[in-house]
């Protein structure tokens, strides 16, 4: 105990705003009463949450209570329970059995959503050039354990120390202390202090079912700007990088959209809808992600060769299309698990159509972005096209839960064209490089999908979120002040991204430098950069271009 | 004995290699090059960004033949390569001194 917290103090010590926060709950953990919820069906005031690392007292007849349209409520099983003691202890495995669900359903997809690093790691690499597989690889297969143990350590405790768990997991309550500011009289969560190590009090079966489901989230997140800056960013950088973004940048908003910050309390605050609602991460995962790799490949410039004298693109051809297009089709399985798992309730039915307007987005925008780049270059362009199928499912991640099947294709066949257009934008406008589109895909899709979730959203699901009463309801739907919480979101998000990972960027160059020199790039970086060649075999390769 | 060289397209191979064995040719020898011509390359689209092609992939074949059957060798490679559009290829004639058979030692048209 004493060699952790040593090392959590050291690991901390630079983590000023953490402050003193973090010890405080390795004390308590007493263990969990081992007399079953059955017991005590009404919801008598709650006594202080204890955790429950064996799963096995998670789940019980209270979690029968509004579990379908004809449940019953608490009084009725509390009547129950005196009159048919058999019914009762039932009532208690049925409630287990619905945990149950959720729990496998929540695992499930993260396990799919895990997968999707694949995805990532072969749609990069196949746009990329053959000189540098090995280096893409090498960064997108790191930043999965990187960013797990940076996660761990601190991230998860930022993001959902005071989340309050998950009821559809039936627990988790011990993640309960958000740091908080009053302003205007109200109070704006920032970030969460529970569950640093996942130890102390946060050792319990429903949080970690919490945390593995977040982590693969964040990976996402955090694998999208080794897309922007590949080819020539520093692997010792990349390292730094990759503890940054998954300890503090992604937690910190993600703290405030899904953690019960303030964003996700503009609507209880200020009458702005449900808050700022993100689904599946449009915002949370992809924007962060896409804005990240923007900055990223602002400080780092473009690779050698890709802009002329004159500054018009030269185009630098990935080296392995029918690989680029496989990761693109894991990803858009990966998907599934990544939107659908989002309700974190497998006994939730609203994953058919969650599921279906997922799969409907992307494929209305693979087609989208085909015939844009037909008719505006002569070619349905595979590469755009194989882009314009992730940009559609990112488009949909935020409001795949909240739209019709009408509604989801058009955000998607709109996505197909956006990805195009601001791939030619970013390319021939901010001549900033992005070898793989990865800003477009995921940073203008993503606003793109959290503002479309402001103005699509029919009514028909969300009652309760972020603690306001009613469904979600879009501008088209008759529900502005909704719109209104996607445009602060959104824009909080790239404000506060965009500096933080700017700024990063830049002192980080100063103490480890980002960019590889001018030789090893033309050369190639597997051989200095990762000590391995992607192809040792095939060397009759060009040197420059 | 001449030695012909006729750097193709990669993909007239095949019927040129079928052509030749059927006129009785003893041996070939082929080759991936990449070069250009008067064509100077070619360009491509990717991601709506132009670039060049300058090196284009080709098979060059060799085979050195008697002074008899050299004219029908053109022939053949001539008549199976073309396409008749740009980028068909070229067929090189050079004579040759000698040839050696290394296991025998046979020289001249005998050790074709």
């Amino acid at each position: 105990m004493k060699t952790k917290r040593l090392l959590t103090a050291l690991l901390l010590a630079g983590l000023v705003i953490i402050g003193g926060a973090v010890f405080a709950e390795d004390k308590a953990s007493a263990p969990a009463p081992a007399v079953p919820a059955a017991a005590a069906p009404a919801p008598a005031p709650a006594p202080a949450p204890t955790p429950d690392p064996s799963g096995a007292n998670t789940g019980g007849a209270g979690d029968v209570v509004g579990a379908s349209a004809g449940a019953p409520t608490a009084d009725d099983m509390k009547k129950m329970a005196a009159a048919e003691p058999l019914a009762a202890k039932l009532a208690d495995v049925i409630g287990h059995n619905r945990i149950a669900i959720n729990v496998v359903w929540t695992l499930f997809c993260g396990f799919l959503v895990m997968f999707m690093q694949a995805g990532f790691a072969m749609a990069e690499t196949g746009f990329t050039q053959a000189k540098n597989a090995g280096h893409t690889m090498a960064m997108n297969f790191m930043i999965y354990a990187i960013g797990m143990i940076g996660y761990w350590v601190i991230g998860f405790a930022i993001q959902m120390g005071g989340s309050g768990g998950a009821a559809s997991l039936g627990g988790g309550t011990t993640l309960d202390s958000e740091f908080v500011i009053h302003l205007f009289g109200k109070e704006f969560g920032l970030f969460g202090t529970k569950g640093f190590f996942l130890s102390g009090v946060t050792y319990d079966a429903v949080i970690f079912t919490i945390f593995l489901f977040q982590m693969v989230f964040m990976d996402t997140t955090a694998t999208i700007p080794t897309g922007s800056m590949a080819e020539r960013w520093t692997f010792k950088s990349f390292v730094v990088y990759g503890f940054f973004i998954s300890a503090i940048v992604y937690p910190l908003y993600a703290n405030w959209v899904w953690g019960g910050g303030w964003l996700s309390q503009l609507g209880k605050n200020f009458g702005l809808g449900h808050g700022h609602l993100d689904f599946a991460g449009s915002s949370v995962v992809h924007l962060t992600g896409g804005v990240a790799a923007l900055a990223g490949a602002i400080v780092l410039g473009p690779r050698i060769g890709k802009f002329k004298a004159d500054g018009t693109p030269n185009a630098i051809p990935g080296h392995h299309i029918p690989m680029a297009v496989v990761g693109c089709f894991i990803l858009a399985f990966g998907w599934f698990g990544f939107n659908a798992g989002s309700t974190l309730a497998g006994g939730d039915l609203r994953i058919g159509v969650v599921a279906t307007n997922t799969m409907l987005a992307g494929g209305a925008a693979a087609i989208s972005s085909m015939f844009y780049m037909w008719f505006r270059y002569g070619k349905p362009d595979i590469s755009m096209t194989a882009n314009g199928l992730l940009a559609g499912l990112v488009a949909i991640t935020a409001p795949c839960a909240f739209v019709n099947s009408v509604s989801a294709v058009f955000i998607g066949v709109v996505a197909g064209i956006l990805v195009c257009v601001s791939v030619l934008f970013v390319e021939r406008t901010l001549k900033v490089d992005d070898p793989v589109g990865a800003v477009s895909v995921h940073g203008a899709n993503g606003a793109w999908g959290v503002l479309s979730l402001g103005l699509f959203a029919d009514g028909t699901y969300g009652d309760g979120l972020n603690g306001v009463a009613g469904t979600v309801k879009g501008l088209f739907y008759g529900g502005g002040s909704q719109f209104a919480a996607q445009v602060i979101g959104t824009l909080t998000n790239m404000i506060f991204v965009f500096i933080i990972m700017y700024v990063f960027f830049k002192v980080l160059d100063k103490i480890i430098p980002l960019r590889v020199p001018a030789e090893l790039e033309m050369e190639g970086l597997d051989q200095a950069e990762v000590a391995v060649s992607a192809y040792p075999d095939f060397n009759m390769r060009k040197s420059h271009r | 004995m001449k030695k012909i060289e006729a750097i193709i397209k990669p993909f007239k191979l095949d019927e040129v290699k079928d052509a030749l064995n059927a006129i009785g040719i003893a041996g070939l020898t082929v080759t991936e090059v990449k070069g250009f011509g008067r064509q100077k390359g070619h360009v491509e689209l990717y991601r709506g960004a132009e670039y060049e092609i300058s090196f284009i992939p080709k098979v060059k074949i060799e085979a050195v033949v008697a002074d008899s059957i050299a004219e029908k060798v053109i022939a053949t490679v001539m008549e199976k390569a073309k396409t008749g559009k740009i980028g068909d290829g070229k067929i090189f004639v050079t004579k040759v001194e000698e040839v050696i058979r290394i296991r025998t030692g046979e020289k001249g048209d005998a050790a074709i």
